[in-house]
């Protein structure tokens, strides 16, 4: 058992007490390591101009994640090298090629955003494979706002940079990280105030038991803004990321199986082969930096009736595993979700495992995911359709829409109808559109009036079917870069 | 090199020689300590001890009498040092410019949702956020005045209608041969400052307090702050190194953020600081006016525009703030650069239950422009035109080129050049064919294209604000500090003054020292604003170094025995035949000749005479032109958009700043095209924002801007004799977004020609899906 919360900052090891470790890491860096560079913009982790490099050993490499530290704990940098903005030019000199690139092209105007701009770039010239491209840019930069440039100068500042080779990382990181690391479970403060982070499920069950109000946290990508926007009183956290195992990807040769804290960058290889639009939706899910903290589990369990991936994996046929103790059940995913914000998750329990059925040949997978931005926004709908299609006909249907209800729901009386549609004959196809809008009662909100999402929901059926038909994704897309991917499927 | 060239062929001053530093490409003054994290912005300053922090209690309601606020929870919270209301203020409860309407907290009525009604003082920020809080209120509500329609049905009003009669538009459109009226609903926007409002107060002696805000107009900060505190001005100082962006935003009201954290230095005599959290910051600031256009227009067969009527209804809020100029600059663009024979433009400035619309990038011009680019696409599609070809016809030329306000342009040419060399480097006719063909094909993909020229007056209308001065000091090593009253948010403005004061000297531009802005420096400054920080500071700093020059020539010529003439200011040294010393050699000499290194330089722009009740005079000393072409690809079954390729020409005169000058059209545009497409303001039936953070109200991101950006410079010098005959640029590039509005309505105008496309702004998937639902039934 360990007492505080380690990580290395400036070529030390610092020791947080439990009260640091439950600021977030950009109070922590503003207020207590006088690390002004990094800046608060939104404190909702929107903005990026908070983000900061958490380096840390994974599978035998040193990785570089850049991460909103507006709504990230102090605590969660356990294990990692917290890397600043300051870091990048130690003796005030610009001499980071992304620095440099930058202020060559004139990518910084009131310069509020740019540390953070920086800092998402520097992670990408580290760790990004060559050659980097303009999408793989505008990706990384997508949870980056600027409000002076237009971005043109910081896409080139960041192509310019990332022409070159990518760097040895420094072997003494690796070295630093490897001597960090421990097999301890963290407990830091006492019964009434703590920050905890067991390391096996018995120490978390045991301690959800104790502590049944505590604020249970695996990316905080949501959870921070509880603490940053609605100020609650969270004296005592526990963090689930260092319980061993619960963020295991297998695949086997039926399912492909994710624990419930692995990151959604870390899972978004092994989903995103699954189905080229899930990927797409992976890509849009949040940001670079949501995506390096957010896990798989936090998103199901939040029960959002707009989170991105519920729709996608019930319409994929995915099963959770939920485990409290040695008890542990198994449910379909839909199952989980009972009314608004609420689900069948008994108290003491957890969200362990999401498996997800390997799609086989025959299925064809579609997921459009509907914003009023395109990149980094919440959907207003995100309709996902599993068809296995029989000649001509669909043979099976699982539709799944977020955003058209309280939960994430199926389409039940649709996908009925669908059985046995003919792909060929289009003009009978209106009837079952209907049947579709009919099916859903959304509510009108600041992202989309009921009547735009019904009409929305109806006519991404249409054009599931219209591609499952044969249209070409030229003439049913305007973003077409996924239409390489679909090509190979 | 990239795609947008920033070189250009050398540019010469009035008297042709050839300038060193001006008319060059240079960083932004702060880019390396950008880059580095090395700027520092207020709430980097290291605070002094005892430094406390300010969190506002905000009204719940946004109408209602405020009969009182119970406290007690929030003076007993935890590390609480005190609680200011509207009763503590020593001064006048008042943060307006001129018309008394806006209290600095609540008092006696609640103005809208979200109104600062107490100030929490507390040991941290946090813990005055969180005993902000614990306030009961005890407020009548009542039935609130929300928007546009609102306000018309109740007939408020913020200040009195205002029209401007130019021939008589009545009658020619009843004899007009085609006619068409419709209505425009025009969206506001939030500013989104990446740096929140923040201001820092630190007491001093004799009732004196030192000021640090994010502000554009540090005087109106001064003015403002000593109002609160009933002090004179001279007691307060204000002091602005730079700004995590303003775009109008900080520019009145900046203000109040400053004045409660002095009050409450006042109140503690500690240094105080308040810093707006984002929710805080979209809910109790204002943003870019909303409009409802109603217009009529009269034309003939060709599309020749005889007549325009409309009526621009602006939703102003609870105050007037900067509603006369931002309504009155709707008005003077309400024809762009179209020629109106007979127009009668109207206005209404509507008072509504919700915060006080503010300044924005472009100050209403936007509004007004973007409601006659409509006119022009309806006139268009009415006649079966090419809307290019229309825009055209109707564009100012000699002999048909005054203004509804009664301003003749005198540079018509310069646009048509700029229009006729976009629609040709934009291959607009054949990428026009191949948009028509690929339209034809009746899919659920359409593509739109639009090329849309601007004119931009550039002044501010209120003729008194056009003035600037500048204190400049050469140091005995030569090295020069710089200071003027314009501040730096961003927009370059500090490397551009920093270029002419070196190019006055003849010195490299890392000699001259850009300064924090000052009220004890440079007083009684205008805001940075109307995009003329550079025209008006320019100016002044040329002048207060045209100064120091010439009383250091006279040294050298003694010096050397030579005559005045001969000396020579070049590349860091000053010459006169095969003499030569350097500039700080010269300083030197001077300081021992007992010769005055410092001067304050002033300047007011000549020739603005425009008189409001009158509705006569000039009220611009000259136009910007620009002209955008953008292409757009959506999706008929879900209304999503993307823009594939925008193209611009713009006119900034000679450039003083080729980098910087791009910088401010790209980021304008992009600006703009957030404003018409996802940025979406919503506010419920309660009068609260619902879109009050970027997770709910969407900025453009990099992926929002077209790969292929292809932005160039006219670089023609400017008629008028501006500094080194530049132009403006802030403001007019925010409004050739118009462009991307214009082909989205081109995209849906497709599936169904000869109608009117009933898209309104922002062209968020919903509106441009609703329109095609429209459209196809």
């Amino acid at each position: 058992m360990r007492s505080s919360v380690r990580f290395i900052r400036r070529g030390r090891i610092v020791e947080l007490s439990a009260a640091e470790a439950r600021m977030t890491l950009l109070d922590w860096l503003r207020l207590r390591d006088a690390a002004v560079g990094t800046k608060e913009g939104c404190a909702e982790g929107d903005c990026g101009a908070c983000t900061v490099i958490l380096a840390r050993m994974k599978q035998g490499r040193v990785v570089h994640e850049p991460v909103n530290a507006c709504i990230l704990l102090a605590g969660q940098a356990d294990g990692a090298e917290v890397l600043t903005v300051e870091d990048l030019s130690p003796t005030g000199a610009v001499h980071h090629p992304v620095q440099d690139a930058m202020l060559r092209l004139h990518g910084s105007q009131c310069g509020f955003c740019t540390p953070g701009i920086v800092m998402s770039l520097a992670a990408m010239h580290q760790d990004a494979p060559r050659p980097v491209s303009r999408q793989a840019v505008c990706d990384q930069l997508a949870g980056n706002l600027c409000r002076c440039t237009g971005y043109r100068p910081i896409v080139e500042a960041a192509l310019e940079a990332c022409a070159a080779p990518q760097p040895e990382v420094p072997a003494a990181r690796g070295v630093a990280l490897t001597a960090l690391r421990d097999e301890a479970a963290i407990f830091a403060g006492n019964d009434a105030a703590f920050f905890a982070a067991p390391r096996r499920e018995a120490e978390l069950f045991d301690l959800l038991a104790r502590y049944p109000d505590a604020l249970v946290v695996a990316g905080a990508t949501d959870a921070g803004l509880w603490l940053t926007k609605a100020l609650i009183a969270a004296p005592r956290v526990i963090w689930l990321a260092r319980v061993e195992g619960l963020d295991r990807i297998e695949r086997t040769r039926t399912a492909l199986s994710i624990g419930a804290t692995a990151t959604v960058a870390d899972a978004a290889r092994e989903l995103g082969s699954l189905a080229p639009d899930l990927a797409e939706v992976i890509r849009r899910f949040g940001s670079t930096q949501v995506r390096a903290s957010a896990t798989v589990g936090g998103n199901i369990a939040n029960a959002s009736p707009i989170g991105d991936l519920a729709p996608c994996l019930i319409a994929l046929g995915a099963t959770l595993e939920l485990a409290a103790g040695n008890a542990t059940r198994t449910l379909p995913l839909e199952d989980f979700f009972v009314a608004y914000k609420k689900q069948d998750r008994r108290p003491g329990e957890i969200v362990r495992r999401i498996s997800v059925p390997l799609p086989d040949v025959a299925m064809q997978f579609r997921a459009f995911k509907i914003t009023k931005r395109m990149d980094e926004d919440i959907s207003a709908v995100l309709g996902a359709f599993a068809f296995q299609v029989d000649g001509r006909r669909i043979a099976s249907a699982r539709v799944a829409f977020g955003g058209m209800a309280g939960i994430p729901a199926r389409a039940r009386t649709t996908e009925q109808r669908l059985l046995g549609l003919d792909l060929d004959a289009p003009p009978t196809w209106p009837p079952l559109l209907d049947c579709l809008a009919a099916e859903f009662k959304p509510l009108s909100d600041h992202r989309a009036s009921a009547e735009y999402r019904s009409l929305v929901a109806r006519n991404l059926l249409h054009k599931a079917l219209l591609e499952i038909a044969g249209a070409p994704l030229s003439s049913t897309r305007i973003v077409t870069h996924v239409e390489a991917a679909h090509a190979g499927e | 090199m990239p795609a947008n060239d920033t070189e250009l062929a050398g540019n010469v001053d009035d008297a042709g020689r050839m300038l060193d530093v001006v008319a060059k490409s240079h960083p932004q003054d702060s880019a390396r300590l950008h880059v580095t994290g090395a700027a520092t912005y207020i709430d980097d300053i290291r605070e002094p001890a005892g430094t406390l922090h300010l969190a506002c209690g905000h009204a719940p309601v946004a109408r209602g009498e405020l009969r009182g606020v119970d406290l007690a929870a929030v003076r007993a919270a935890p590390c609480v040092v005190a609680v200011l209301t509207a009763a503590d203020v020593p001064g006048q409860n008042m943060i307006a410019q001129a018309f008394a309407d806006e209290p600095l907290l609540a008092e006696g009525r609640v103005l809208f949702h979200g109104q600062p009604v107490f100030a929490v003082v507390a040991e941290t920020r946090e813990a005055a956020r969180r005993a902000a809080r614990l306030a009961t209120f005890d407020v009548v509500q009542e039935t609130p005045i929300l928007t546009i329609d609102d306000a018309l049905a109740a007939g408020t009003r913020v200040l009195p209608d205002y029209d401007f009669v130019h021939g008589d538009a009545t009658s020619a459109l009843s004899t007009a041969p085609r006619t068409l009226s419709s209505q425009l609903m025009i969206g506001g926007q939030e500013h989104f400052y990446l740096e929140g409002m923040i201001g820092m107060a630190i007491p001093g002696e004799g009732g004196t307090m030192t000021v640090y805000s994010s502000t554009q107009d540090p005087t109106e900060v001064q003015h403002i702050t000593a109002r609160i505190l009933g002090v004179p001005e001279a007691s307060v100082m204000v002091e602005t190194r730079r700004l995590g962006g303003g775009f109008g935003g900080k520019e009145s009201q900046a203000c109040q953020w400053a004045a409660l954290a002095a009050l409450a230095a006042r109140a503690t005599g500690r240094p105080c600081k308040m810093r707006l959290d984002r929710d805080d910051d979209f809910a109790a600031t204002g943003k870019r006016h909303d409009f409802r256009a109603d217009w009529q227009v009269g034309f003939d067969d060709a599309g020749r525009l005889l007549a325009y009527d409309v009526a621009l209804n602006a939703r102003c809020g609870c105050s007037v703030d900067l509603s006369v100029g931002v309504v009155d600059r709707a008005m003077f663009h309400a024809g762009n650069c179209y020629y109106l024979p007979d127009a009668t433009i109207r206005s209404r400035r509507l008072k509504t239950d919700t915060v006080s619309n503010t300044a924005f990038r472009g100050f209403g011009g936007p509004q007004g422009i973007l409601a006659i680019e409509r006119v022009l696409d309806a006139v268009a599609h009415a006649t079966g035109r090419d809307p290019l070809d229309v825009r055209k016809d109707n564009l100012f030329s000699p002999g048909r080129d005054v203004t509804p306000y009664g301003m003749k342009v005198d540079d018509t040419s310069v646009l048509r050049d700029i229009v006729d060399e976009l629609e040709a480097t934009s291959n607009y006719r054949a990428r026009r064919a191949d948009i028509t063909a690929f339209n034809a094909e009746n899919g659920i993909l359409r593509r739109g294209i639009a090329l849309a020229p601007l004119q931009f007056g550039i002044s501010f209308t209120l003729a008194h604000m056009n003035q600037a001065g500048a204190l400049v000091n050469v140091y005995q090593d030569g090295s020069v500090l710089l200071n003027h009253g314009g501040t730096e948010m961003g927009q370059g403005l500090f490397v551009k003054v920093a270029q002419v004061v070196a190019e006055e000297f003849g010195i490299p531009l890392e000699a001259v020292r850009p300064t924090a802005t000052s009220t004890a420096m440079v007083p009684n400054a205008s805001p940075t604003a109307a995009s003329a920080g550079s025209d008006l500071n320019g100016m002044a700093a040329r002048v207060a170094a045209a100064k120091i020059k010439a009383r250091m020539v006279p040294v050298a010529s003694a010096h050397w025995d030579v005559a005045p003439e001969s000396i020579a200011f070049a590349r860091g040294r000053v010459s006169s035949g095969n003499k030569s010393m350097t500039f700080g050699e010269l300083a030197s000499l001077a300081r021992k000749s007992q010769v005055s290194l410092s001067a304050t330089g002033h300047y007011k722009t000549p020739g603005i005479t425009w008189d409001r009740d009158k509705r006569t005079g000039k009220p611009f000393y000259y136009f910007a032109f620009g002209a955008a072409c953008a292409e757009v690809k959506i999706d008929t079954l879900t209304g999503e958009m993307k823009v594939e390729r925008v193209d611009i020409l713009h006119d900034v005169g000679s450039s003083l700043n080729p980098a910087i000058d791009i910088g401010q059209i790209e980021g304008g545009f992009v600006q703009g095209m957030g404003w018409l497409t996802t940025e979406e303001l919503v506010f419920d039936a309660k009068g609260r924002l619902a879109t009050h953070a970027p997770s709910t109200y969407k900025i453009p991101v990099a992926s929002d801007v077209p790969a292929d950006f292809r932005v160039a410079l006219t670089n023609r010098p400017n008629s008028a004799d501006t500094i080194y005959r530049s132009k403006g640029v802030g403001e007019p590039p925010l409004v050739l977004a118009t462009s991307v509005f214009s082909a989205i309505t081109d995209a849906l105008h497709s599936l169904r020609p000869g109608a009117q496309v009933p898209l309104h702004a922002p062209a968020t998937p919903e509106r441009i899906l609703m329109a095609a639902e429209s459209l196809r039934s």
